[in-house]
């Protein structure tokens, strides 16, 4: 089941990502790079991991995708179609990289295989709880987890110091 | 299913946007292609979480999130004002830090 589940979301999701390199019209590239993200989404759902899963449909694929669409249509919906390719040679080039980083990694991940489990989790439902995920966000990271809200906020600072019209 | 089929997935979608950084020429392409190079990295994090039965490559995925949330939202103003003042969003026309 769980192998099915996994050709299926993952043929989805490299279809998608390669759509998104493709397309010529940044427009098709973000709305093909959302069903990327829900496909990725289905498989966080496969590896026990569904609050994972539900914040990168809202976060990833709502707001960030829907703020990258905002800015494409403000800008300009068809210049993808008006920029002209100066350096064709990169392309060549970014597939035959491309191409010699798989043939170097394909066979150290697909001999990788750690040891299982050296961790043991107390709360009912493994690491599938998000009650267990909750608890150990707000105890062992508390830290890093406030430092993000700093984060946020000195993004929105920026942003908006970025994008005002100078007067 | 082992752990090694996602790790290989992840490592495809990577390299996809790798490839996608270098050859697209719109800034906001660009963006789009780190994105799946961030998705494709939560990934391989979420498939350790599950493998090495423990919550931590959740939180970590979580965290990514967030940088990913406030790296979009800067580049994007980045690109505003890149169009506004130079009525481009090519990176080719926007090389001026370059030499």
């Amino acid at each position: 089941m769980e192998t099915a589940f996994f050709y299926i979301f993952g043929a989805i999701a490299l279809l998608s990502a390669i759509n998104v390199v493709a397309q010529k019209k940044v427009f098709y590239s973000a709305i093909s790079l959302i069903i990327c993200l829900c496909a990725v989404a289905a498989l966080y759902m496969t590896l026990d991991s569904p609050f994972i899963a539900a914040i990168q449909i809202i976060i990833y694929a709502g707001a960030i995708m829907v703020l990258f669409i905002f800015v494409i249509m403000l800008l300009d919906p068809f210049s993808a179609a008006l920029l002209r390719d100066k350096k064709k040679s990169l392309k060549y080039f970014a597939i035959l990289l491309g191409l010699l980083v798989l043939a170097a990694l394909y066979p150290i991940l697909n001999s990788y295989n750690p040891a299982q489990a050296p961790r043991n989790i107390d709360a009912a439902g493994g690491t599938a709880s998000v009650r267990h995920l909750g608890k150990v966000l707000f105890t062992e990271y508390l830290l890093p987890f406030e430092l993000t809200s700093v984060l946020i906020l000195v993004a929105i600072i920026g942003v908006v110091v970025l994008a005002k019209r100078k007067p | 299913m082992g752990l090694s089929p996602y790790l290989i997935l992840s490592m495809l979608l990577f390299v996809t946007g790798a490839a996608g950084f270098i050859i697209k020429r719109n800034v906001i392409a660009v963006f789009l292609c780190v994105e799946l190079m961030l998705n494709a990295v939560n990934l391989s994090f979420i498939a350790f979480a599950r493998h090495l039965n423990q919550v931590d490559g959740q939180i970590f995925v979580f965290l990514v999130m967030v940088v990913a949330a406030a790296e979009a939202a800067v580049g994007l103003a980045i690109a505003i004002v890149l169009y506004r003042n130079r009525k481009t969003l090519s990176v080719d026309d926007a090389d001026m830090m370059k030499w």
